[in-house]
C-alpha cells in the first residue's frame, strides 16, 4: 500500500513539481539579496506561462517559446525595477500591480490571438537522459535512479545547473558580494564604489528572467496548455519556499523540493483515501503556511529587503 | 524666498498631491487608448461608447453604482489594514468566507423576522470576513510572519473551502437553468430566506413615484457601503482605537514607546479589515442572487486594491475609486457586447493595472518635486 505511493515515480514527479517553484523562489533570492521584495514573481509566471504557448505556437519551435518568456519574464522585472528602483515606489504595490496586469492582459491576449482562454501548446519539449530499461536488463536501484534523475524534460536539468551556478554566484564571486552588499548596507556599498542602483536592476531582472523560465515549464512542459489563472499562487509558494530556505539557492531548491513532495503525494493519495478533492487541493497552500510558521527565528532576511535606497544628500 | 511665495508654492504642491490620482487615471486613459488603435479600433469611438453606455442613464447608474458597492468593501478592507501598515491581498478569501456565511444564515435561520433576520446576516458577512482575516494577523502579531504571503495562501484555501461546503449545501438547478438546457457545473446553495433580503432601490424609489428600471440589480447594500466608509472615517480618525492603530502604522517603534500594544491593534486592524471585505456578502448574497456561487465574486479581493491605492487609502477617496471601476466594468462589458467581443473586457483590467503603477509613480515624483524645493 504505501510502497504503491513512494516509489521512483513519486520522487520523479515530485522533483518536476518542484522546479517551477525552485526557478521561481530562485528568482526571488537574487531580487530579495539585493533589497528588493518581488511579490510579482505570480504574475510574472502567469504572463511568461502565455507567452510561452503563443510564442510556441506562433514560431513552431518550443525554445523559442522557452526564450520569449524569460525575455518576457525580464521586460516585467524591468517594469518593477523601474517603478521600485528608480521610483523608489512601494515594492509590495508595484508587485501587485504587476500581478493585476498579468490576470488582465493574458486573457485579453488569449481572446484577441485565439479567440479562447485556454490554449493548447502545439510542441512538446523532448525527454533527454537514459531510457528507462526494462525489469529484466537492470536491477531495480538502477531502474529507480534513472527513473528519478536522469529521465527528465531537458527543463529539469537545466534547473540543477542554474541552481548550482546561482549558488556559486552569490556566495562565492565578487558579483555575489556586491550584490549582497546592495541588500544589507546600501549606503557602505554605495561608498565603495558599488552602484546600488544598477545591482538592483541586474537582480531584479534576472530574478524576472527566473520566473519566466517558470511559467514557461508551468505551461509547456507541465500542463502542456495555458488556461487563465494557471500559476495558481505557485508564485507565493515559491516565496514561501526562498524564505524557509534562508534566502540561499540551494535551501530554496530544496524547499521547493519539499513542497514538490506534497503535491505529488496529494495527487497520489487522491485515488487512495475518500478525502474529498478540495481538501486536497489546500495542501500545498497548507503547507506553505505551516512552512513560514516553522521558518520563523531560524531565518533573516536581508536586512534592507523591501526599502528603497536613499542617497542622502548633504 | 519671502513667506507669502512659499505659503502659495506649498498650496500649489499640496494640491497636485492630491490630484496625482486623476494624472494617473488621464495616463491609463492615453495607454489604454494605444493599446484600442493597435487593436484597429477608434479609442475615441469606444471610449465614448463605454462612458457614454455605462452614465448615461439611469439605468447606467444603477449598474455602475451596484458594481461600486462591493469594490468600496474591499478598497475599504485595503484602506484599513494599510492605515496599520499592513497590506491585508487576502480580501478575495475573506469575501468568499464572508459571503457563504451570509448564504448559510441565510438560508437556514429561514423562520426569523426580518427584523432580526437583516441583521443577524450582515453580521455574520462581517463575522466570516474577519475570521478568515484573523489568523493571518494572529501569525503577524505573535510571529511577525508576514502578513502577504499568508492572506494569499489563505485565499486559494478560502475558495476550496467555499466550493467544498457549496457542494456540500448544493441545491438543485433553477427553473430558468432547466429550460435553457444548461448543465450545473458551479454548484450552488439555495436561496436565503426572503426576510433576510434586502430591498431593490427601483422598489424603494417606486414608492415615492421615481421611475427607475424595475430589473437594475441596485440594492440598500450601497448605502451600507456608504455607512461603512464614514464609520471607517470615525473609526480612523475620531477614536482612539483608530489613533492607535495609525500610530502602529506610522511608527510602530514609537508607538510601543508611548505604551500601544502592537500585537493587539495589528489584529485588530485585520479582523475589522476582514470583517469590511466579508460585508460583499450584503451586496451579492442579501441584494442581488440570494444565494451563493462561486463565480459572483472573481476578482473583488484584487481590485479592491487598486480602489484603495487610487482613493490613497482614505475612505472618500475609496468611494470614488470604486464608482470610477464600477463605471469601467460596466463600461467594459458593454463595450464586449457592443462589438461582438472585438474589444475584450479585459482591457479594462489592463488600464486597471495601468493606472495603480501610474498612481505610485506619480506620487513618488510629487514627493521628490516637494523635497527637493524644500532644501533649495
Amino acid at each position: 500500500m504505501f510502497s504503491s505511493i513512494i516509489n521512483p515515480d513519486f520522487f520523479a514527479s515530485a522533483i518536476r513539481i518542484a522546479i517551477p517553484l525552485a526557478l521561481a523562489g530562485l528568482g526571488g533570492v537574487y531580487s530579495e539579496k539585493s533589497g528588493v521584495v518581488n511579490i510579482g514573481l505570480e504574475g510574472i509566471m502567469l504572463t511568461t506561462a502565455f507567452a510561452a504557448v503563443a510564442a510556441t505556437n506562433f514560431s513552431g519551435n518550443v525554445w523559442i517559446g522557452i526564450l520569449i518568456a524569460a525575455i518576457v519574464g525580464m521586460l516585467l522585472g524591468l517594469i518593477h525595477a523601474i517603478v521600485t528602483v528608480s521610483f523608489k515606489a512601494n515594492q509590495i504595490v508595484s508587485g501587485v500591480a504587476i500581478n493585476l496586469f498579468a490576470s488582465g492582459i493574458t486573457v485579453f491576449l488569449s481572446w484577441l490571438w485565439f479567440h479562447e482562454t485556454q490554449i493548447m501548446a502545439l510542441k512538446s519539449l523532448p525527454i533527454w537522459g537514459f531510457r528507462v530499461p526494462a525489469p529484466e536488463e537492470a536491477s531495480s536501484l538502477i531502474r529507480g535512479l534513472i527513473v528519478v534523475f536522469a529521465h527528465h524534460s531537458p527543463m529539469v536539468y537545466i534547473s540543477f545547473i542554474i541552481i548550482v551556478i546561482s549558488n556559486i554566484l552569490i556566495f562565492r564571486t565578487p558579483f555575489g558580494l556586491r550584490l549582497r552588499s546592495v541588500g544589507e548596507y546600501p549606503q557602505a556599498a554605495d561608498t565603495l564604489g558599488v552602484n546600488v542602483t544598477k545591482m538592483r536592476y541586474i537582480a531584479v531582472l534576472i530574478s524576472g528572467g527566473l520566473a519566466g523560465l517558470a511559467g514557461s515549464v508551468l505551461s509547456i512542459e507541465q500542463a502542456h496548455f495555458f488556461v487563465k489563472e494557471m500559476s495558481g499562487g505557485r508564485g507565493f509558494i515559491a516565496l514561501a519556499a526562498m524564505i524557509f530556505g534562508k534566502w540561499t539557492p540551494f535551501g530554496t531548491a530544496a524547499a521547493a523540493l519539499l513542497f514538490g513532495i506534497g503535491e505529488a503525494l496529494a495527487i497520489r493519495v487522491q485515488g487512495v483515501y475518500t478525502i474529498p478533492v478540495q481538501f486536497i487541493n489546500m495542501i500545498p497552500y497548507l503547507l506553505a503556511i505551516l512552512v513560514l510558521v516553522g521558518a520563523i527565528g531560524r531565518a533573516t532576511a536581508p536586512a534592507t529587503s523591501g526599502i528603497p535606497y536613499e542617497k542622502e544628500i548633504s | 524666498m519671502d513667506k507669502e511665495k512659499l505659503q502659495k508654492e506649498n498650496l500649489f504642491f499640496s494640491i497636485i498631491e492630491k490630484i496625482t490620482p486623476i494624472i494617473a487615471i488621464i495616463g491609463a486613459l492615453f495607454i489604454g487608448s494605444i493599446v484600442i488603435l493597435l487593436m484597429g479600433e477608434d479609442p475615441i469611438q469606444v471610449y465614448k461608447m463605454m462612458f457614454g453606455l455605462a452614465i448615461g442613464n439611469r439605468d447606467g447608474w444603477g449598474n455602475v453604482l451596484f458594481r461600486a458597492t462591493p469594490l468600496i468593501f474591499t478598497g475599504l478592507a485595503v484602506a484599513f489594514a494599510f492605515r496599520c501598515g499592513l497590506f491585508n491581498i487576502g480580501g478575495e478569501g475573506q469575501v468568499y468566507v464572508g459571503t457563504f456565511l451570509a448564504a448559510f444564515v441565510g438560508f437556514t435561520f429561514t423562520n426569523l423576522p426580518a427584523i432580526l433576520m437583516i441583521p443577524l446576516t450582515i453580521a455574520a458577512s462581517a463575522l466570516g470576513g474577519a475570521l478568515w482575516a484573523a489568523l493571518p494577523g494572529f501569525l503577524k502579531a505573535k510571529k511577525g510572519i508576514h502578513e502577504v504571503i499568508i492572506t494569499i495562501m489563505m485565499n486559494w484555501i478560502a475558495t476550496s473551502l467555499t466550493f467544498y461546503l457549496a457542494l456540500l449545501y448544493k441545491a438543485p438547478p433553477t427553473e430558468e437553468m432547466r429550460l435553457a438546457g444548461l448543465p450545473q457545473m458551479i454548484p450552488h446553495t439555495s436561496e436565503i430566506a426572503e426576510t433576510a433580503r434586502l430591498p431593490r432601490i427601483a422598489s424603494l424609489l417606486s414608492k415615492i413615484n421615481i421611475s427607475f428600471p424595475s430589473h437594475n440589480p441596485l440594492n440598500v447594500s450601497f448605502f451600507i457601503a456608504v455607512i461603512a466608509a464614514i464609520l471607517v472615517y470615525y473609526i480612523l480618525w475620531k477614536t482612539s482605537l483608530g489613533y492607535e492603530i495609525r500610530a502602529v502604522g506610522y511608527n510602530s517603534a514609537a508607538a510601543e514607546y508611548a505604551g500601544i500594544s502592537i500585537p493587539k491593534n495589528i489584529l485588530l486592524a485585520m479582523m475589522i479589515s476582514g470583517a469590511l471585505a466579508g460585508l460583499v456578502g450584503t451586496n451579492e448574497i442579501m441584494g442581488y442572487k440570494f444565494r451563493w456561487r462561486q463565480e459572483l465574486f472573481l476578482g473583488l479581493g484584487f481590485n479592491g486594491i487598486a480602489v484603495a491605492l487610487l482613493g490613497k487609502n482614505h475612505p472618500l477617496g475609496v468611494v470614488l475609486a470604486a464608482i470610477l471601476f464600477g463605471t469601467l466594468s460596466y463600461g467594459g462589458a458593454l463595450v464586449n457586447i457592443f462589438t461582438a467581443g472585438k474589444i475584450p473586457r479585459e482591457l479594462i483590467m489592463v488600464i486597471q493595472a495601468v493606472i495603480v503603477i501610474l498612481v505610485v509613480i506619480s506620487d513618488e515624483i510629487i514627493k521628490r518635486l516637494i523635497l527637493r524645493r524644500k532644501t533649495e
